[in-house]
């Protein structure tokens, strides 16, 4: 038993050593690949919000209104960084970004993303009408995050959900997105494409983007809760003003 | 060459270990059962949570379905599990409140059991303060308003029962009875109480044709400016027809159950409670948290036109104001061919679900 064991433990050291053959080369390459962690954080007029803002933090929009927010989650497809030499590195199908407390999704990490200079980053706001395929996605479905099939059918771009108005007298908002419906049957597509500025990267790196919230009740149209509260869904004109709204809601923030 | 020579080694060594074993080995060879899961759900939605320390097994199932119906569970043996989750209203009760064994009344509706491996956030009853189905289990058999039993009892009746010890040898391989394996066999039994065969399903299966009122009823479900039920209550391409997620849908003014707050801690959760699934509603009578409806027609009518505004009332539910969207008596008519449709009379007489 005794001579056994110090074969096998001399066998295993011999193993070992045998396997550290590659500390000679000294001049190992700079990596070409990092991880790249992306956060999405959330913003009211430069200060930061969260899911401990819900329902307790009192904002004021570009009408003037006062308002809380209970729920927001929205749907990002194809986050795709690109550089000048026409590389373009795609880092996700979709995600669904959702700020509430226990099941909070803001951060995507990727391995293995090209360490390089983007000369800007892509994605939609929402499924473009390739992606947008009704029923399609389990964990969405899961979310249920449908659109319903009267409205075009696939699903919601944005729930974005808490009440306006003054305290003790406050109404529902309900600022979903998705498919526009122009009339019973015919529908037009709402998702926005959106373009970040490039940034650099030297290793591993955490980005940043931001999602200016006070930017869809802004710009280009100052929206009025009072007239556009809920139902949304159904209604084209709100559908396209988020879509005009939603264009300059994205920047891209800090990067580490 | 080296390879080998230290496969032979190993080997030697491992066969020079059972020199000395004199431990008896009893094979503990429970078979696997996982769930059957139906198409519809399959296609559509994520798979279901099953606890990597809890499979589930053919014995394990057998064992979860007699201790459900037993009432060996309740401190003076008069009350199974099934007292108020009864197989024929798809394992919930028909009073609006329950008695347990001491004949004392709770505060809740009994809930319904179907469909529970699919809890994604696995948060059980109607405030969601049990994490998980095993754990959910403990609480009835020691709640003093339910079976008021204690566990060191429950476990020492059953290990002094004639065929018990034998059942959860087979079952998790030791006869050791506790409340953790007891938890986890009435778990498995429950997993497998699955309901997929309404009327909907079949159509959305194509094997069955709805009804013109059953078909607008779901557009009435479906329309923002109508039911909008399916924020809460799934859709088409969600067969659980719940988010298992918190909500006020506007019942009260004052809450004197706070419901998920209770458990929380935060007020902004006040009055909100667990959304049910709309499956079986035909079986489960009476309907909300606390029992208060006793008809689908009440339930209805709330939404339509009985909502109650409070601090925390859900923001999808909309005019408030007037008491909620104010259908017509024609589309609560459809509203109700449609919710009835998702009904599941084969689930409710599943011979596999019954006493055994």
């Amino acid at each position: 038993m005794k001579p056994l064991k110090k074969i096998i433990l001399l066998i295993l050291f011999i193993t070992f050593i045998g396997c550290d053959n590659k500390d000679d080369d000294n001049t190992e390459p700079a990596p070409t690949f990092g991880t790249l962690t992306i956060n999405f954080n959330h913003y009211w007029d430069g200060e930061k919000v969260t899911s401990a803002d819900f329902d307790n933090t009192v904002f004021a929009n570009a009408n003037g209104d006062k308002l809380t927010i209970s729920k927001l989650r929205y749907l990002i497809s194809n986050l795709t960084l690109h550089q000048a030499n026409g590389t373009s590195t795609k880092l996700s199908d979709y995600y669904l970004v959702d700020l509430a407390g226990l099941n909070s999704n803001t951060s995507i990490t990727i391995s293995d993303v090209p360490i390089a200079n983007f000369s800007n980053a892509t994605f939609t706001f929402g499924f473009n009408e390739t992606d947008n395929v009704d029923g399609a996605y389990t964990d969405l479905n899961s979310a249920s995050w449908n659109w319903p099939e009267m409205l075009g059918g696939g699903y919601h771009f944005m729930q974005f959900e808490g009440k306006y108005g003054a305290t003790g007298t406050e109404n529902p908002y309900a600022y979903h997105m998705g498919t526009a419906r122009v009339s019973p049957g015919v529908f037009e597509q709402n998702y926005i494409d959106v373009t970040l500025d490039g940034f650099t990267t030297t290793g591993d790196a955490t980005l940043e983007i931001k999602m200016n919230i006070d930017e869809w009740f802004k710009n280009p149209n100052t929206w009025d809760l009072n007239v556009y509260d809920t139902p949304l869904m159904p209604n084209y004109d709100a559908q396209i003003m988020m879509r005009q709204n939603g264009r300059t809601v994205f920047r891209l923030g800090e990067l580490n | 060459m080296l390879k080998w020579i230290k496969i032979g080694c190993l080997l030697l060594l491992f066969s020079s270990c059972n020199d000395t074993g004199i431990e008896t080995y009893t094979p503990y060879s429970p078979t696997l059962s996982p769930l059957d899961i139906p198409k519809i759900f399959a296609d559509n939605i994520l798979p279901p949570i099953i606890p990597p320390d809890n499979p589930q097994t053919v014995e394990g199932i057998a064992l979860g379905r007699k201790l459900f119906f037993d009432p060996i569970l309740s401190a003076n043996n008069t009350q199974s599990c099934a007292s108020c989750h009864a197989p024929e209203n798809a394992f919930t009760d028909i009073d609006r409140f329950s008695d347990g064994i001491d004949g004392i009344l709770g505060n809740r509706n009994s809930m319904p059991l179907f469909n529970l491996a699919w809890n994604y956030d696995n948060k059980f009853f109607w405030d969601g303060r049990s994490f998980g189905l095993e754990k959910q289990a403990l609480e009835p058999v020691k709640d003093p308003i339910e079976l008021h039993n204690t566990w060191s009892n429950v476990a020492q009746t059953l290990q002094s029962h004639s065929e018990y010890p034998d059942l959860f040898l087979e079952a998790f391989g030791t006869s050791t009875i506790d409340s953790t394996l007891v938890t986890k066999a009435l778990a498995q039994f429950q997993r497998t109480l699955i309901s997929s065969n309404s009327r909907f399903d079949k159509h959305l299966l194509g094997e069955i044709t709805l009804t013109p009122s059953e078909l607008n009823g779901f557009n009435i479900f479906m329309d923002e400016t109508k039911g909008d039920c399916f924020h809460c209550h799934g859709n088409a391409n969600n067969p659980l027809w719940t988010d298992n997620d918190f909500h006020n849908n506007g019942l009260d003014a004052t809450f004197l159950d706070k419901g998920l707050g209770k458990i929380t801690g935060d007020p902004n959760d006040d009055g909100k409670f667990k959304s049910p699934s709309l499956r079986n509603l035909k079986f489960t009578a009476p309907y909300m948290h606390d029992g208060r409806f006793a008809t689908l027609d009440d339930v209805i009518n709330h939404y339509s036109e009985g909502l109650v505004n409070s601090p925390t009332i859900d923001p999808l539910m909309k005019s408030v104001d007037n008491g909620g969207v104010q259908l017509s008596d024609s589309e609560k008519a459809d509203l109700k061919a449609f919710l009835l449709s998702l009904s599941d009379v084969e689930f409710i007489n599943n011979p596999d679900f019954k006493a055994p």
